[in-house]
């Protein structure tokens, strides 16, 4: 089960084939009545990490109370507005492909969430990451570090400026990649809505083989962890533009018109 | 798809929950913070160390874990304020965030929250690592009025599984909170 241990790595093959197997189980329970998996199965040895680290048991469902139905309050004196602009961090500009990235940050009611904060982390354009775990020969790019900040609009939007990731190799099998992906981590107006996801690019061909990304059974819910390609958001010769909307679960406290001085 | 996207009023119901994804192993040079766990100095009055382990199913320490914890101050009031990652040395913001070590330990410095309403006293913690493929919630009381009764939570969860969410007070006062993932100790989480 060690993916570091080379007599036994699994190949592509294996893996894919544990994935078919897994999501042809999924569509029979699909077909029979069965609920749609919307996110991704806490189980799901394909991805070898996840072996031991998954819960066995159900979850104790709670109505969430007191601190739960609030979230922390992030602000400008948390993040500064260029930290919305990975490409300005160092002294000279990053190499790669230029992308405005942007979205709404919604609750399962479709109301946004405000002024909240919303991070971000990814791979160089070679598919480098600047962690010192991250040891595959792809070169690090001295004037792009991938980690950015941003704090929610009056609209819940997000706007980031970045470069357009690489796909990187990892060790879960042999010849193992990764889809291209921008990691998100989002706050909403409760605790309980607090997510860590991943976007990722259209038609990307490394999909079916990821089984990170087809750890989400239903076809459909894995569409919406894909951004789609925006010209509207797109900067005359300077950078295409993806669009990508998040959205949390409901919120269990009453929404209220925000407070201030717009009218 | 892309074109009606955006505007707040063009957004299409039902409003379908976006999947989750691993936090991987990467996050470390990017969501921890300086001061990160450090919800007070270690000197202000009052200070309190909360810190534990994260355990996987086979009674290893997670090296690439990250933990949250999110709570009322010490008079049961929610804290409004922002400044989580500009902390000013004297806003208590209720929030910390800590990646675990290299052995899977994780600790916080912060005050011991009040009950709020009437409610038994606990931390909010949710937890993330490399590996698991979605957030776990769970809450973690503080042990000395955790066995009154009258938490809903705490009634309801089967009474050998209870002590997984209630932290142990140590000598020095600090509160010692272990969280296992998987296996006969597993923790309760939450859904909600």
């Amino acid at each position: 089960m060690t993916p570091s241990t080379s007599a036994t790595t699994p190949t592509q093959e294996d893996i894919s084939a544990e994935i078919q197997d897994l999501q042809g189980a999924y569509r029979a329970a699909r077909g029979a009545g069965g609920a749609a998996a919307l996110q991704p199965d806490a189980d799901f040895p394909p991805y070898r990490s996840s072996i031991l680290r998954h819960p066995t048991k159900d979850p104790y469902h709670v109505d969430p109370e007191t601190i739960e139905l609030y979230s922390p309050a992030f602000g400008h004196r948390d993040v500064a507005e260029v930290e919305a602009d990975l490409t300005i961090q160092r002294d000279g500009e990053p190499l790669g492909q230029r992308m405005v990235v942007s979205g709404q940050v919604l609750d399962g009611d479709g109301h946004p969430v405000r002024h909240q904060l919303v991070e971000i982390w990814q791979a160089n354009s070679a598919g480098r990451y600047p962690h010192k775990r991250d040891q595959h020969p792809a070169p690090l790019d001295p004037n792009f570090t991938g980690t950015g900040r941003c704090i929610t609009d009056e609209n819940g939007v997000y706007r980031f400026l970045t470069i357009k990731p690489g796909a990187y190799p990892w060790r879960n099998h042999r010849n193992a990649w990764r889809p291209a992906h921008i990691h998100f981590s989002v706050f909403g107006s409760a605790f309980t809505q607090r997510i860590v996801t991943q976007m990722y690019f259209p038609e990307d061909p490394l999909f079916p083989l990821d089984p990170i990304f087809q750890s989400i059974l239903d076809p459909m819910a894995r569409e919406r962890l894909v951004g789609q390609y925006d010209h509207s958001l797109s900067s005359p010769e300077w950078a295409l533009g993806y669009r990508w909307n998040i959205v949390l679960t409901g919120s269990q406290r009453t929404w209220t018109e925000p407070e201030g001085d717009h009218a | 798809m892309s074109e009606s996207a955006g505007a707040p009023e063009s957004i299409q119901a039902p409003f379908i929950q976006t999947p989750e994804q691993t936090i991987g192993p990467f996050y470390g040079y990017s969501l921890p913070y300086q001061g990160g766990s450090q919800l007070v100095d270690r000197s202000a009055p009052g200070a309190l160390r909360l810190h534990g382990m994260v355990f996987d199913g086979a009674g290893q320490g997670i090296p690439d874990a990250m933990v949250e914890i999110w709570q009322a101050d010490d008079k049961g009031a929610i804290p409004r304020e922002p400044g989580s990652i500009g902390r000013d040395g004297y806003t208590f913001t209720g929030f910390g965030r800590t990646p675990t070590d290299a052995v899977g330990n994780y600790q916080f410095t912060t005050v011991e929250p009040a009950g709020v309403d009437g409610g038994l006293p606990f931390f909010a913690a949710v937890v993330f690592a490399r590996g698991l493929m979605h957030k776990l919630h769970t809450r973690i009381y503080v042990p000395e009025a955790a066995d009154n009764g009258t938490d809903s939570l705490l009634s309801a969860v089967a009474p050998e599984r209870r002590s997984s969410l209630i932290a142990v007070r140590e000598a020095d006062g600090s509160l010692r909170h272990d969280i296992h993932l998987q296996g006969e100790k597993e923790t309760v989480f939450l859904a909600y």
